[in-house]
């Protein structure tokens, strides 16, 4: 098995994108950076509100705040050096190539399904090549045992595929937490394991 | 004839299926979806014409809110 350090010198060559900086995006940016991802790439067009407290990597004094920004400000008490590039614009069909292109590995991250299903097909149909990390089911708490991993090539499915957040099914930190990190293993999995540094 | 769905071998009757009656005979009603044959991607608008034989590796996987 590698160092730490080993582990840190190949990731510190990889950039990651993100797209989105929710429940998913902001723990799992975290996650990537504390383990030494070279870059970051992230994008968001939203703005830091009160109810994302309970389970996004901001704070409180950050209410109202573009989500980018606040989420570069709390990365870079994590790791000063410049490792995280933002975008905040609202990711559409007509920007993704532009933002995510040099992106070695890319995860979506967004809260809506309608989101997730036009990003994986564009990521799909243009970038075939390159490894997209999607987060599908993580609402309410428990039945840790339906999460999982999945993929289908190029991509992989993290969550439960099942829980829908609604009104009476709302996202919570642990689950959203779980799934952001999952995400963020199944990244260095697919960054560390054609290094064969085992 | 028998495929792989989501990883898991399944039979139907008949030679042959569309996307579209996989997903009517399996009861899959999610809206947001992502459908892959043996790992390529089938578009929405192909799902109704898309063929599925004996042997084939169909995953469709549900989106759903939430991040």
């Amino acid at each position: 098995m590698p160092t730490f350090n080993q582990i840190r010198s190949v990731l510190s060559q990889k950039t990651v994108g993100i797209a989105g900086a929710g429940g998913l995006g902001s723990n799992c940016a975290a996650a990537l950076l504390r383990s030494g991802v070279g870059k970051l790439i992230i994008a968001d067009y939203d703005v830091v509100s009160e109810p994302n407290l309970n389970r996004q990597f901001y704070f409180r004094d950050q209410i109202g705040q573009k989500k980018v920004f606040a989420l570069a400000d709390n990365l870079a008490r994590i790791e000063p050096e410049d490792c995280v590039q933002v975008h905040d614009t609202k990711i559409t069909e007509d920007n993704i190539s532009l933002i995510y292109s040099t992106c070695d590995v890319v995860v979506e991250a967004f809260d809506e399904a309608s989101e997730k299903e036009m990003f994986i097909n564009y990521m799909l149909t243009h970038f075939p090549d390159k490894p997209l990390v999607a987060g599908s089911g993580m609402a309410g708490w428990g039945r840790l045992e339906l999460l999982k991993s999945d993929n289908s090539g190029n991509l992989y499915i993290c969550g439960d595929e099942e829980s829908e957040v609604s009104e009476n099914n709302p996202p919570l930190a642990p689950r959203v937490g779980i799934v952001s990190n999952m995400q963020a293993d199944k990244v260095l999995e697919l960054l560390l394991e054609r290094k064969k540094l085992h | 004839m028998q495929i792989i769905l989501n990883n898991r071998s399944e039979t139907f009757k008949g030679q042959e299926l569309t996307v579209s009656e996989i997903m009517e005979l399996k009861s899959f009603r999610f809206k947001m979806l992502v459908v892959r044959l043996n790992d390529q991607l089938v578009k929405k608008e192909d799902y109704a014409t898309t063929i599925v034989k004996e042997g084939d590796d169909l995953k469709i996987i549900h989106l759903v809110s939430g991040g």
